[in-house]
């Protein structure tokens, strides 16, 4: 594997843990990042990172972080790298402690952990508030060790366009376009990582950042590869509205002890602090009285949902319920939680410290992606180390990782666990590459350049194309109504009426596509003739998610559909309600599938295939 | 305030390409509660047409995150720099003005190009010196107190503003600017790190390094994360002395490192 090279694209953790494995074994990797790496979207992740330490005396273990894991995600994740992720945890927090993350201490010195939704434990570790920024930062400074060693090149501001393929089908490499210049070239690769992140931006306003489209995936989508459990869209329940974005306010106000509430009396005006304890409805606390205000993402989006839409109680009526952290010194808050107090001061004007803040559901996490392989270990069922197939789509050559490949989360992601599981599939998907290259007799280099010549040729005449569009359709107007759509009718409450309008509307923005105007015909930094595309593969993933939603008749983690909703258990443990508990089994066996979407002309082409479950048995999930 | 509430009056530097010339088009955006500067730019995408009602291209600038930590969003505003998603309009004189930072080189309109102050985050070594991502175990132990310090220096997102507030920074000399000062701070302090704190104060001894501060204190009055740059450069300031005289002896005891080791 003389002169062989990797291409990794996408400077988040997952795509920085990749490369940083690919440098380490002595590999050549070309980072391809449609911003400078250190701006990625890891920076947003604010409470902290999952890994059963058990610093604490609590006897965690990381097969309760499986257990609450697989639980929080329904049933519906991949359970072999559930393991393997929960396993390497520890040691993936350690590594980053190593790595300089100033990580908060206890007074001994030692790391300290929180509580976060959907456990009991204390498993958390965390540097301040901003805790993806400094893992993100982290990981960036060993990349730059190994770029001042010649190990790995950098293309920032390059925006990957799409797979270089073989006659066999295998990827040999990519296309990519350079945002400042508008040159388009190729990148040939022993093997393509794809780790781009999530499609919050299908959404529009979203927690998430400005480059989260999807485009890539979308795009992968489009040329072959699979995506699976698109419908699985995970709404935060606490951000702040914007007129740009929604804001996320962390998991970690909760965990480190704020309170959700609303006050008992309709359209109370008085201010917050004026209503006495005895007038306020703390309703999960009420609710969930185990896991009280930790309870798991979907759970509490939909609470407050409830509280808001249906009861009527929201603030002043509105979309808008209470989360209060004035009972706890302001010290502390500072000491802990201080870059969210901040981003809510900043943006809101009020200090959280001394009244409560007002917060929303928002938008936040594709738990669907690229669809992925792995290879377990039968002794140890995690994936077994440096098989080619981990992390592996289905297209030869072309690999994902972090937020863009589908396997760790399921119907519903568990907070803090996200960060982890990007470096995870950084760990295994680096050596993963290096030996599927090793296994392959021949190099990308020896492939045959009239691939690379066509490819080229395809993206250039593309963008001729685009570049000529000179109609009366703005094509932020209509990303703007596209997340306005898919934000009404396939987050948070589902209704099939409103999915199949919603698929009609996208077929409608897919045909005033073809008459956009491309605003801008300039060849330097010409963003609008980027987005144009973008936004093709952004349709192609609403629709992916839409169907999938629509065609999924139940109700499974951040997928809910009052229509096909069980009904409600005699019991509190629904295990002991066994006319409740066959009803469920006949669901279960129905549907704990994947969702198989493949591209076709007519649009996704949708099957579902059985999970695999040799880790832990589908149980009723129930936190009360 | 604006003689006319209903809208947002914008004057936006543009400039096609690096080579081109600049100037300023003004742009009447409707006005929306709680917009920021950010949201304005977002409404002229979907209505690329200035104040003279001419159609004209979006104004290009550089965002991601849009809640100030990914470092992207730094320009003039107002003639001050700042970052632009936490500039609420409520809260700016209008006409706003924007323009780039002009520290940097233009790329178009509003944004620059920042990789100088990447590359002078390898000149001074700003990592920690792993062995490897094997599993080594936990990192070394250190207080809560050391923590907090390191932490807000490691909240530095590298946007600029800093060298942009700096009369030091010029787009032609070599001064590497407060952030990187900051960033030697913050990994001498680690107790790992402080293993090669001697690269890290030469790469601050030679050209382009700590010497061309002029004190002139505007670099930690805009740092949007409130780090304590002036400190930062203080310490490093003493570093660097210590430094200098321990390379003096340093020369004897490496010659007897010599004696004691194998050969």
């Amino acid at each position: 594997m003389a002169n062989a090279r990797f291409t990794v694209v996408g400077g988040g953790l997952a795509g920085l843990m990749t490369t940083i494995k690919l440098a380490e074994a002595g590999q050549h990797v070309d980072l391809l990042s449609i911003v400078p790496v250190k701006r990625s979207h890891s920076v947003c992740a604010q409470g902290g990172i999952n890994g059963a330490v058990n610093t604490k005396g609590e006897g965690d273990h990381p097969d309760i972080h499986v257990r609450d894991t697989l639980r929080g995600g329904d049933f519906l994740a991949e359970q072999t790298s559930v393991k393997g992720m929960c396993y390497a945890a520890p040691g993936i927090i350690y590594m980053l402690d190593r790595m300089g993350v100033p990580f908060n201490r206890t007074p001994e010195g030692n790391l300290d952990f929180r509580r976060f939704g959907g456990t009991l434990h204390h498993r958390t570790a965390f540097a301040g508030a901003t805790t993806g920024q400094q893992l993100l930062y982290a990981l960036d400074e060993q990349v730059r060790r190994y770029e001042a060693e010649g190990l790995v090149t950098k293309y920032e501001y390059w925006e990957w366009l799409g797979m270089v393929r073989d006659e066999a089908g295998r990827c040999v490499g990519s296309v990519a376009m350079d945002l400042r210049t508008m040159e388009i070239r190729t990148f040939p690769a022993e093997a393509v990582m794809l780790a781009t992140g999530g499609p919050g931006i299908i959404f529009g306003r979203s927690t998430n950042s400005v480059i989260n489209t999807g485009t890539a995936a979308g795009r992968a989508y489009i040329e072959g590869a699979i995506y699976c459990n698109g419908e699985f869209i995970q709404v935060h329940p606490t951000s702040i509205p914007g007129e740009d974005k929604l804001r996320l306010m962390s998991e970690s106000v909760r965990g480190e002890g704020g309170r959700v509430w609303v006050p008992k009396k309709k359209g109370d005006k008085r201010h917050p602090r004026d209503i006495p304890e005895s007038e306020r409805w703390y309703f999960l606390e009420e609710r969930y009285p185990k896991y009280k205000n930790l309870v798991p993402r979907d759970v509490a989006t939909r609470e407050i949902f409830d509280v808001c839409r249906n009861l009527g109680m929201g603030i002043d009526g509105g979309d808008a319920v209470y989360l209060d952290v004035t009972h706890i010194p302001a010290e502390e808050l500072d000491r802990k939680i201080k870059g969210v107090m901040e981003i809510y001061e900043k943006f809101v004007g009020d200090d959280p410290r001394v009244t409560p803040m007002k917060i929303f559901p928002g938008m936040h996490y594709s738990m669907g992606g690229l669809y992925v392989t792995f290879d377990p270990d039968p002794r140890t069922l995690t994936p077994a180390d440096g098989s080619p197939k981990n992390q592996a789509t289905t297209i030869p050559g072309l690999f994902a990782g972090g937020e863009a490949d589908y396997s760790i989360h399921g119907a519903n992601r568990l907070g803090a666990n996200s960060l982890v599981s990007c470096i995870y599939a950084g760990t295994i998907g680096g050596p993963a590459m290096i030996s599927y290259a090793k296994n392959n007799a021949k190099s990308a280099g020896a492939v045959s350049q009239k691939y690379f010549d066509d490819a080229k040729k395809y993206w250039t005449e593309r963008f001729e194309q685009i570049r000529k569009m000179n109609g009366t359709e703005n094509p932020y107007v209509i990303a703007r109504e596209l997340g306005d759509v898919m934000t009404e009718n396939v987050t948070v409450v589902r209704y099939n009426d409103k999915l199949k309008a919603t698929l009609n509307k996208i077929a409608e923005f897919r045909d005033r596509w073809h008459r956009i105007n491309v605003l801008d015909t300039s060849n330097s930094n010409n963003r609008p003739l980027s987005f144009v595309n973008q936004l093709w593969n952004m349709l192609a993933l609403a629709e992916v998610i839409t169907k999938g939603a629509l065609l999924r008749d139940e109700c499974r983690g951040a997928h809910y559909k009052p229509d096909f909703k069980l009904p409600e258990p005699k019991t509190r443990d629904p295990n002991q309600d066994p006319e409740w508990m066959k009803l469920w089994r006949e669901r279960n066996e129905k549907w704990a599938k994947l969702t198989m979407a493949r591209f076709t002309e007519n649009g996704p082409d949708i099957t579902y295939e059985p999970i695999p479950t040799p880790v832990m048995e589908p149980e009723p999930r129930w936190y009360a | 305030m604006s003689t006319n509430d209903r809208f947002v009056h914008l004057k936006i530097w543009r400039q096609e390409s690096p080579t081109q010339a600049g100037y300023f088009e003004e742009f009447k955006v409707p006005y929306k509660k709680g917009a920021n500067v950010i949201s304005c730019l977002m409404e002229i995408q979907r209505n690329p047409v200035n104040a003279q009602g001419q159609k004209t291209t979006p104004v290009n600038w550089d965002s991601n995150c849009l809640e100030e930590v990914c470092g992207s969003c730094a320009m003039n505003i107002n003639g001050r720099v700042r970052m632009a998603c936490s500039a609420l309009i409520d809260k700016l004189e209008q006409p706003i003005t924007l323009e780039p930072l002009k520290k940097f080189p233009v790329t178009r309109d509003l944004a620059v190009d920042r990789n100088r102050m990447f590359e002078d985050l390898k000149k001074v070594k700003a990592w920690i010196a792993l062995d490897g991502t094997h599993n080594l175990g936990p990192g070394p132990r250190y207080s809560p107190k050391v923590q907090a310090e390191r932490y807000v220096l490691s909240t530095c997102m590298t946007c600029g503003c800093c060298l942009e507030a700096c009369p030091q920074y010029t787009r032609d000399n070599d001064f590497v600017g407060a952030f990187a000062i900051s960033q030697v701070r913050l990994f001498n302090s680690h107790p790992t790190g402080a293993f090669n704190a001697a690269d890290r104060n030469h790469a601050l001894m030679g050209e382009g390094g700590i010497q061309d501060c002029g004190k002139a204190q505007n670099c930690v009055r805009v740092c949007p994360k409130e780090i304590p740059l002036t400190t930062s450069i203080m310490r490093m300031n003493r570093a660097v002395t210590v430094q200098t005289v321990k390379d003096l002896f340093m020369k004897d005891e490496g010659e007897e490192a010599g004696h004691s080791g194998p050969a």
